[in-house]
């Protein structure tokens, strides 16, 4: 009941952080210098003055500020995020068409690199001071310290390039109609390079941080008490050490998360992935501000979405965590 | 005796990492526990008690080895058994519980989970034979209704009743020794007496063997049946309880019993009947927990219109069991808690109502000495410059405040020359006197001091607390003194009040409030002090001791 309670208060606060980010991105465009009216004429490329009237009408900017707003909101509301000039179609058609890749390959490598980055981790934790203890210390901290483009694309030399193994860019292949099976193989293939870039750079930090606590947990009074009855150390480690040494990292997750799912611009431009980060970057490139908003909420819905799933999992591990307050 | 011992200890040696203050954690003690007896080692912090404790169930910290000696459960030398095999007897043959309650149980896990894993490890019993199991134990150590509690997790259960779940695991498969490493040190009073009564009664009724291990010798005289004294990694005197603790042969002994505190109030300070330096009225303050739309609000009353007076040259005395409210007290009075009502006169001014200008102006009258040395000073900081912020934030000479400062370190019995050196160089009683020292520097009219003792040794803390009489008189200070430790208290106090639940139940001058309790939870926590009996006796043979002298 208490944790009812508490995910409908959590989800309460996701909306209203939520509507402020749509009042936000409203204000954002009506605060831009210049005539959003003007800015839109330019994107669709005519300037005429009877264009610019239409569009005024169209979008409802003659008329009071606040009308406006609600206007918008009741336009988000119902799924309409406004039209795309440079790509004459609507936002939300292009964010449906986007988020899938994204969410395929981000969801992945978060998966990928929690996996890796803990056990990594605890291999590191129980080796403490050992020579392979710092070896995977180094192999972690060389993956986050090198810009992620160039990782991608020493990867592609390697496996695309001159082993041949892997496709180098795109989400299937060009100009082969595939089916079922197939289709799924074809994608996945391609899908190795760009989650395993984004999965060795954010391993890291799992790794560092699942050592760190592993180290500190091991040498807290209850694991003394474990060891007193007798427990067995493969058993100390997983119900006692691991168990609470998880915690950090569930909360840092989170986080990464949240960030990883508005797409990484780096590695979707670097693999032509067809995903929302890349759309950001066309659409900044192109100046395509609706498109920029589009993928504005969208990704704000998001990371409040995974923070809300964060906070619920962690009320989860942890029952001293006290609902609500 | 005739019968073999339970537990023989010979020649143990137990080696400290390199760049320990000596080479030998354990140096070459030997002892035995019998079945059916208590065993109470006891010594001060740092004597090699708890490594002892820890050597015989083979969980020495990392880098702590035992180097030599044999440890003989039940003909069985331990120190030469394989470690799996070892790993068997834990919990089976000897049961352990620990210090600390708070952090000596698994978290994230139900206490009724924990208590299983003994009996899951150990045991072939099915999971319906466990539970049962568990909750008979539970039972056993009169934990209140076993079905639903083991099903809680261990931060919704009080100190003495983790303390409580910690013994049923021990107790799970009826081991033949039971070590106890400071059990009821972080307990309260009353607690401490109930769990002490606990572990006898099991203890008698099992036949079990129990090494009791605890720096304090109320407990000693409550709960042993024999006692060796531990220093510096040796046994020094070992011997039946009434003999060592009444006829003790060890100049080490006498000193540490000397130096226990004495249930005997002190007569008061002449100067204790001048006016009136504090008076607060009606003291209240309510925690509220932020509550939202969902969520109840939580409210603890901490204090509930108090009205205290603090005189002239005399020490105050706050004494209460941890939640009653007095550290809370203590800050509300310096307004480092802004209140929820009432009013603090100070020198003439309602402190709780004064502009910020003024205030400042006041807390320079009004210092605190914090329960813990360790972490009350700013570990990257030289002492000099600690002790001489205060002059310094009045704007005084940087020169002229250093000055200042050597003088005092001289005044606390400090070498002044420890200006220039770093907090972590001190031991626990010499920084506690650093922090006597600060709060003396700015001069004030008024000593707060929340357990300024409750961190330190016996033999340290006479010295601690024979500094604070000695400052209170040259400075004709008053003092605020809270404390837990009634026995502390009747050595400092001229008057005590007793508070209880945010409120003061009861005050009165220190002899009356010991001679002639009037409320009936003074008189409990005066019955819960361990070693009372002991102490009465204690008395009449002072003669036998010499107080220590400060080297």
């Amino acid at each position: 009941m208490e944790r009812l309670e508490f995910i409908a208060q959590r989800t309460l606060k996701g909306i209203v952080v939520l509507l402020g980010i749509v009042v936000l991105n409203f204000l954002l465009i009506r605060l831009a210098p210049g005539d959003p009216a003007a800015v839109m004429a330019g994107e669709a490329g005519a300037s005429d003055e009877l264009f610019l009237q239409q569009l005024r009408q169209q979008f409802g900017l003659d008329r009071p500020l606040l009308e406006q707003l609600w206007a918008y909101v009741a336009n988000i509301l119902s799924f309409d995020f406004g039209f795309s000039y440079r790509q004459q179609r609507p936002v939300v058609d292009l964010l449906a068409e986007r988020l899938p890749p994204t969410l395929l390959l981000t969801g992945t490598a978060f998966v990928l690199s929690l996996a890796a980055g803990v056990t990594l981790g605890v291999m590191a934790a129980r080796r403490a001071g050992r020579w392979s203890d710092s070896a995977i210390t180094v192999v972690a901290l060389f993956f986050y310290a090198t810009p992620l483009f160039w990782v991608g694309l020493m990867g592609v030399l390697l496996f695309s390039v001159t082993l041949g193994w892997l496709p180098a860019f795109g989400m299937g292949s060009v100009g082969v109609k595939l089916g079922g099976v197939e289709r799924v193989i074809d994608v996945g293939r391609h899908l190795v390079l760009p989650a395993l870039t984004l999965t060795l750079f954010h391993m890291a930090v799992y790794a560092r941080m699942t050592r760190a606590s592993m180290l500190e947990v091991r040498d807290q009074d209850f694991v003394r008490t474990a060891r007193a009855k007798g427990v067995g150390e493969g058993e100390i480690l997983r119900r006692h050490v691991l168990r609470n040494a998880i915690l950090p990292v569930v909360t840092i997750a989170g986080m990464k998360a949240g960030y990883l799912l508005g797409g990484s611009i780096v590695v979707e431009t670097v693999f032509a992935w067809p995903g929302i980060g890349r759309l950001a970057y066309e659409a900044v490139l192109q100046r395509d501000y609706n498109v920029l908003l589009g993928v504005f909420l969208v990704t704000s819905a998001l990371v409040i979405a995974v923070n809300l799933a964060t906070d619920v999992i962690y009320s989860l591990v942890d029952p001293r965590i006290e609902l609500g307050a | 005796m005739e019968t073999p011992p339970l537990l023989a200890v010979r020649d143990l040696r137990v080696a400290l990492p390199a760049g320990g203050d000596r080479v030998d954690a354990v140096d070459g003690i030997g002892f035995e526990v019998h079945a059916g007896e208590i065993l109470c080692i006891v010594g001060e912090s740092g004597s090699g008690k708890s490594l002892t404790a820890a050597a015989i169930m083979g969980l020495l910290p990392r880098g702590v080895r035992a180097t030599g000696g044999s440890i003989a459960l039940g003909g069985v030398d331990l120190l030469r058994l394989p470690e799996d095999e070892m790993r068997r007897r834990r919990g089976r043959d000897v049961g352990m519980i620990f210090q600390e309650p708070m952090t000596a149980l698994n978290p994230l896990m139900r206490v009724g989970d924990q208590i299983d894993e003994v009996l899951r490890v150990h045991t072939g019993l099915d999971e319906a034979g466990r539970r049962a199991r568990v909750v008979e134990l539970m039972a056993q150590v009169n934990l209140p209704d076993p079905d639903q509690l083991r099903l809680a997790f261990p931060f919704r259960l009080s100190g003495g009743q983790r303390q409580r779940v910690m013994i049923a695991m021990a107790l799970a498969l009826g081991p033949s020794l039971l070590i106890a490493d400071e059990p009821t040190t972080a307990l309260d009073v009353t607690t401490q007496k109930q769990i002490l009564a606990l572990v006898k009664a099991i203890q008698s009724a099992r036949g079990m063997g129990v090494l009791f291990i605890t720096h304090d010798f109320g407990v000693v005289a409550e709960i042993a049946d024999r006692v060796a004294v531990m220093q510096h990694g040796r046994i020094v005197e070992v011997g039946p309880v009434d003999q060592v603790l009444n006829r003790p042969v060890h100049a080490y002994t006498r000193s540490l019993i000397a130096a226990v505190p004495r249930l005997e109030p002190r007569a008061p300070s002449a100067a204790a009947a001048g006016l009136p330096a504090l008076v607060a009225r009606g003291l209240t303050k309510t925690y509220r927990s932020a509550g939202g739309i969902f969520v109840r609000r939580r409210v603890v009353e901490a204090v509930k219109s108090v009205d205290l007076t603090i005189r002239q040259g005399e020490t105050l005395g706050v004494v209460g069991e941890s939640g009653s409210g007095k550290s809370t007290l203590g800050r509300l009075l310096i307004r480092l808690l802004p209140a929820d009502g009432g009013s603090v006169s100070f020198q003439g001014t309602d402190l709780l109502a004064a502009a910020p200008g003024r205030l400042r102006a006041l807390r320079r009258d009004v210092q605190m000495v914090f329960q813990d040395p360790y972490a009350s000073l700013n570990p990257r900081r030289r002492v000099g410059a600690i002790v001489a912020d205060g002059l310094l934030a009045q704007g005084r000479p940087r020169a002229e405040a250093f000055a200042r400062a050597r003088e005092l370190m001289g005044l606390v019995g400090l070498d002044p020359a420890g200006v220039d050196r770093y907090p972590h160089e001190f031991s626990g009683g010499q920084r506690q006197r650093i922090g006597i020292a600060r709060a003396l520097a700015v001069e004030p009219k008024l000593l707060i001091a929340d357990e300024p003792v409750s961190a330190l040794d016996v033999s340290v803390q006479a010295q601690v607390l024979e500094l604070l009489n000695d400052v209170r008189r040259r400075f004709d200070l008053a003092m605020l003194f809270i404390t837990h430790d009634l026995r502390v208290a009747a050595q400092v106090c001229d008057r005590i009040a007793v508070m209880r639940r945010g409120e003061i139940v009861e005050t009165g001058p220190t002899a009356e409030i010991f001679g002639a309790p009037q409320h009936a939870y003074t008189r409990e926590l005066l019955d819960a002090v361990p070693g009372r009996a002991w102490s009465a006796g204690q008395l009449a043979n002072d003669a036998l001791y010499t107080i220590p002298r400060e080297s």
